[in-house]
């Protein structure tokens, strides 16, 4: 039985300010992971962001149905739970955005007419859903072993109406945010992977948006590394 | 033979014409198809348009109707859109519940809506607390042939202006509304949010309004909704292959560029309506 790790890393920007945890500019929450918790499925994570935490399952690659079957790859399929109440069409939403994610870093072609399901369920939601649950879906791929091309972290940044930019807002923070774009990246390329935003914005300031998050997913691909490193070298 | 050679090999008959720059259909790479716009062709809705954008039509209609405002917003009115897209629009729809492309484009439209502002929603509350308009958007997709999400928001755009609300007073002493179907207003359109949608074909070309069969061929697509005053109300990209800086730059560009057409379309057929 693989032992669980824990690992927790408090992570601050080179260029962030002042000695507040949470400073004006690029300071990301703490963040943990936790991979292999849960017996059933292939794979497993459970990732939190400052309060926000998010458990995803992976099962596969496994059989599939025929009317779902596609011939030269595998077919993924995302199930997004909230916390409260019947999942609803902002979740079908979601679960298109994490499937094209996946899909786009998946070597599916591997594993023809099979079927990948990832599994999410919100455990609770303190600002920044959408991002962990991208990380969660990350991590609980490679504790799969499904292969992949690359790596995808999500960042959320908020701009309140003076055009300040912080990332990894919290809930109340993104309330009273003007906009909030969420942005998934590849570590390979550091290409823009899925983006969805809400609010209005300038093309400035999405620019800016753009250049932290690419600064906050080194970050997130360094932690991804030492939290595999240690998980690895114990066993 | 190349009827033949589209069937077995359909990513290379395309690639052919990427390579000379253009597209089976004949446009250029940044073009869009002929856009037409109807107003006002359903009357028993209080406003309806019908959006073609080459063969793709969407028809919207917009049915108001009373409703007590929400108790956490006493002074707002409600803006419901729903997009349907039944099997007579294609064939990989299938009748019943809506499916996930009909779920995830009501979702996309309303958050458009509640991004742009295009209908401030203090301006629907009737009586604070007690009677508000609530606007049921439909949009009904007649023929799907890709890049639904922009023929529906301006289906949306263009209903919604074409939307006529009778005044409503609150008589006092029988505390009834009382509707004057006789004088009618228009509602107060603030933005004009404008999508313009790109599919990405092998991590690196961009195309503009791509129709059915490229959609099912791209590896990524890309929808961005602009406001006149160069604002952005969204960038949806739901996965697909990486974009770099540069290239979203491009498509930002674009993306102004039709704003403009669009505009000027929906000036055209306003003018040619008003006069009543």
């Amino acid at each position: 039985m693989e032992e669980e790790m824990h690992t927790d890393a408090k992570i601050r920007a080179e260029t962030g300010a002042g000695s507040s945890p949470r400073g004006p500019g690029c300071s990301l929450r703490h963040f943990a992971c936790e991979q292999n918790l849960l017996s059933r499925p292939d794979g497993s994570a459970s990732f939190l962001q400052g309060d926000t935490s998010v458990l995803a399952g992976v099962y596969g690659p496994a059989e599939v149905k025929v009317s779902k079957e596609i011939f030269n790859k595998a077919t993924l399929e995302v199930i997004l739970r909230p916390k409260i109440g019947l999942p609803g069409v902002a979740e079908k939403s979601r679960e298109r955005l994490i499937r094209n994610t996946c899909e786009a870093v998946v070597l599916g072609t591997l594993h023809p007419r099979t079927s990948i399901t990832v599994v999410l369920q919100v455990v609770s939601d303190a600002g920044s859903l959408l991002a962990c649950c991208l990380n969660a879906a990350c991590m609980a791929l490679v504790d799969a072993g499904v292969p992949m091309r690359a790596l995808f972290c999500g960042v959320t940044c908020a701009l309140d109406s003076d055009g300040t930019l912080v990332l990894d807002p919290t809930s109340k923070q993104e309330k009273e945010a003007r906009a909030v774009l969420t942005f998934a990246v590849d570590n390979v390329e550091r290409k823009l992977l899925m983006s969805s935003t809400k609010g209005l914005f300038s093309d400035a300031e999405l620019q800016q948006c753009l250049a932290a998050t690419q600064a906050a997913s080194q970050h997130v691909f360094r932690f991804y590394r030492e939290s595999l490193q240690r998980r690895y070298s114990k066993s | 033979m190349a009827a033949g050679f589209k069937t077995v090999e359909p990513l290379e008959y395309y690639r052919r014409f990427l390579k000379e720059n253009c597209r089976p259909d004949g446009r250029e790479l940044g073009e869009f198809r002929t856009t037409t716009v109807n107003i006002g062709s359903i009357s028993t809705a209080d406003g309806s348009a019908l959006v073609k954008l080459g063969n793709t039509t969407v028809i919207c209609g917009v049915k108001a109707e009373f409703a007590a405002p929400p108790t956490d917003a006493p002074d707002k009115g409600y803006v419901v859109p729903n997009v349907d897209l039944p099997p007579l629009c294609s064939s990989r729809f299938r009748s019943g519940p809506p499916g996930e492309e009909a779920q995830v484009a009501s979702q996309f439209i309303a958050d458009v809506i509640e991004n742009s502002q295009i209908i401030q929603k203090e301006d629907l509350c009737i009586s604070p607390g007690k009677l508000a308009w609530v606007l049921y958007c439909d949009l009904i997709c007649l023929d799907y042939d890709g890049n639904i999400l922009d023929a529906c928001t301006f289906a949306l755009l263009a209903a919604l202006k074409n939307v006529q609300l009778p005044e409503v007073t609150i008589n006092e002493e029988t505390a009834l509304a009382e509707v004057n179907l006789k004088k009618k207003s228009y509602l107060n359109i603030r933005t004009h949010p404008v999508a313009t949608s790109f599919a990405v074909f092998d991590d690196t070309l961009l195309i503009v309004d791509p129709t059915g069969e490229e959609e099912h061929l791209a590896t990524g697509t890309l929808t961005i909704v602009m406001d006149e005053e160069g604002k952005l109300c969204c960038l949806h990209k739901p996965g697909g292959s990486g974009l770099t800086g540069a290239k979203l730059q491009d498509c930002m560009s674009r993306a102004v560029t039709r704003h403009k057409e669009v505009k000027k379309l929906m000036d055209e057929v306003i003018k040619s309506i008003k006069p009543k």
